[in-house]
């Protein structure tokens, strides 16, 4: 009891501030990174108020605009800025409503392989001998396979779809965290403070969940970033092979499969998902190398 | 050396089993009957499900199924196609080389831009040249390659008309198959304009799947010659009075390699999935665009095999990449 209220007190300490001051102020040097945190968040505004901020419906069909072009082209319409699809979709909208799609495969990609890999990879790390032996053996199974092979042969098994192409990946990125957090454990656990906090009295779960996991956590976020803007593209991947959301859903690879046939007739259909993709991931990966930098004491400029 | 060897095969065996009843189990974790997906008959009378059962081998213990399936792989038998009934394996070895050709091209293409900027990012470190390097790379290392390929068709082939749009050669071309690899090929076919073809239909794969690697090895080149720069013996060769590019070329460069080999080697697996999406929109007729197929068209037993396949060779490479770093650095031996 004496512990867990010594730890709640070092939490609201001061030097918890003075932590994020210090990372902020590493993390705020990269002025890409800052860009890319801002952009971010726009586009989580942009998910969360994209019933208000679409002009249109994603999914009704305005027949009488057929792949009109976008609004500063010849032929363009005011109503339609980015110009419609092939059945006459509104393109603004659609992006619009894709942000959502991106970012929820995003959170729940990462989440689920994060969480996953996080307990397994503490087991290992922590408990050695033949349960490390095997956990580790069985993620380098499935670091054995091309990840988009692996996902994609799963999504096959389970059957297309967002969610289980969510699942799939998520499963293909987890080893990548088990290893991550096994190597973290494995050092921090002959530490003077968890064998300080082992003489104390605290047991397994205490030891690996609130002594030693928190010590491990800084290349877990740089991994989770990674993982994030990774899960984007390849559900992205997915979605354009035909394997992930399925039409008329408006998730970016998707409507990039659906516009492969007018790729030389019609640019913006071709051109706007795929940059939508491009930004996202590039803004998450700006502030994933930021998140490095200030994290990293490794990689720290001293 | 023998030693390092036999350690990284030890691993590898347990490896290749696990990944071999992923591939076994695989057919059997399919909802629906698997004598019917791995025979591609829909309805069958009990008999006939029972014939086939037994010539498939169904009515026998599963750990016994199991290894009769790792005897016949290990002999190169990897299953049947359910839609042309060929072999996989002869399926494999007739369009492997279109995906070694592409990835092979991407490599080198990746480490000879991708090195050279990264060591000029590195030299230059802070400056424009830094600047627009690194964020080349990191929009490259952020790229849908799909989109990026149809960009690419749209603008180059489109647009431009420098390129065609599909396929390994113009259909004018006709003539044997001899070494699988289309550039040698076509200059031993000696037909007029063969190379030429063969040539431009490569250029943009070539570039779709070489961006992400590219992007990386840049980025790690960079952060690798950094590290080595800050070095003493580095310092020393300067103070010697040493070209700068004698120092960065040669005492530097060297050292620094060492991480990148590793690091282009695991690009190879990045390679093999990248190539599922460069051959689709390409329509180049590798495996990638097979297992692609497959997939689309239930080809179980493919899909099965090819998945055995891919990751065998996956893992084969891994082990050269690794007993290549064991030479190229001793310290790892130990």
């Amino acid at each position: 009891m004496t512990e867990a209220t010594a730890t709640t007190a070092i939490s609201a300490d001061p030097t918890r501030r003075a932590r994020l001051a210090e990372f902020w102020y590493y993390f705020s040097e990269n002025r890409g990174a800052v860009f890319g945190l801002f952009f971010f968040l726009f586009l989580v505004l942009l998910a969360i108020f994209a019933p208000l901020v679409a002009p249109h419906n994603p999914t009704i069909q305005f027949g009488d605009a057929r792949l009109v072009p976008p609004v500063w082209q010849e032929g363009g319409r005011a109503t339609f800025l980015l110009g419609t699809d092939a059945v006459g979709r509104d393109m603004l909208s659609r992006l619009i409503y894709g942000t959502r799609f991106s970012l929820f495969i995003g959170v729940i990609v990462t989440v689920l392989s994060l969480t996953g890999g996080i307990l397994v990879g503490v087991i290992a790390g922590y408990f050695r001998g033949w349960i490390d032996t095997v956990i580790m053996r069985l993620m380098d199974i499935i670091l054995a396979f091309p990840s988009l092979l692996l996902a994609l042969v799963l999504v096959a098994v389970l059957g297309p779809g967002l969610t289980n192409a969510m699942i799939a990946i998520a499963l293909v990125f987890q080893p990548h965290f088990v290893r991550l957090t096994r190597a973290a454990v494995m050092t921090e656990k002959t530490r003077d403070y968890v064998v300080a906090a082992k003489v104390a009295g605290a047991g397994h779960a205490r030891l690996m969940f609130k002594t030693i996991l928190p010590n491990c956590m800084a290349p877990l976020i740089v991994q989770a970033t990674l993982s994030f803007s990774n899960a984007i593209l390849d559900a992205a991947a997915l979605g354009f092979l035909g394997m992930g959301a399925q039409p008329p859903t408006p998730e970016w690879g998707t409507m990039l499969a659906e516009a492969r046939e007018f790729i030389l007739r019609a640019w913006w259909v071709v051109t706007l998902p795929g940059l939508a993709i491009l930004v996202t991931v590039l803004a998450i990966n700006l502030m994933g190398d930021g998140l490095r930098d200030a994290l990293d004491p490794k990689l720290k400029r001293s | 050396m023998f030693r390092f060897f036999l350690g990284r095969l030890a691993v590898l065996i347990p490896t290749f089993i696990g990944v071999s009843i992923i591939a076994f189990s695989f057919i059997r974790l399919l909802p629906g009957d698997p004598v019917a997906l791995l025979s591609g008959e829909r309805v069958m009378s009990p008999e006939r499900h029972a014939e086939i059962s037994r010539q498939l081998g169904f009515d026998r213990p599963i750990v016994m199924q199991y290894l009769d399936y790792l005897w016949g792989v290990l002999q190169g038998d990897f299953g049947t196609s359910i839609v042309t009934k060929r072999p996989v394996m002869d399926q494999f070895l007739e369009l492997f080389p279109a995906t070694v050709e592409l990835s092979l091209c991407a490599i080198i293409f990746a480490v000879l831009v991708g090195i050279p900027a990264g060591v000029v990012a590195a030299v230059k470190r802070g400056s424009i040249f830094d600047q627009i390097i690194m964020g080349t790379a990191l929009v490259g290392f952020s790229m849908p390659i799909f989109w990026w390929g149809l960009l690419l068709i749209m603008l180059v082939s489109g647009t431009l008309q420098w390129t065609p749009v599909s396929g390994r050669i113009s259909l004018m071309f006709y003539f044997p198959s001899v070494t699988g690899f289309m550039l040698i090929d076509s200059l031993l076919s000696g037909q007029e304009g063969a190379f030429r073809s063969a040539l431009h239909h490569l250029i943009l794969p070539t570039i779709v799947l070489g961006t992400i690697p590219l992007a990386v090895i840049a980025r790690q080149t960079r952060s690798a010659m950094l590290e080595v720069l800050s070095e003493d013996y580095v310092r020393t060769a300067r103070a010697k009075g040493l070209s700068t590019f004698r120092v960065v070329g040669i005492h530097a460069l060297r050292n620094a390699m060492i991480p990148v080999v590793t690091t282009i080697g695991l690009q190879i697996g990045v390679m093999l999935a990248g190539a599922i999406l460069t051959e689709t929109i390409f329509s180049w007729p590798g495996i990638g665009k097979w297992l692609l197929d497959s997939v689309s068209r239930r080809d179980y037993a493919v899909i099965q095999g090819g998945l055995l396949i891919i990751a065998a060779v996956i893992m084969l490479v891994n082990l050269a990449v690794d007993l290549l770093y064991g030479l190229i650095n001793p310290r790892i031996r130990h």
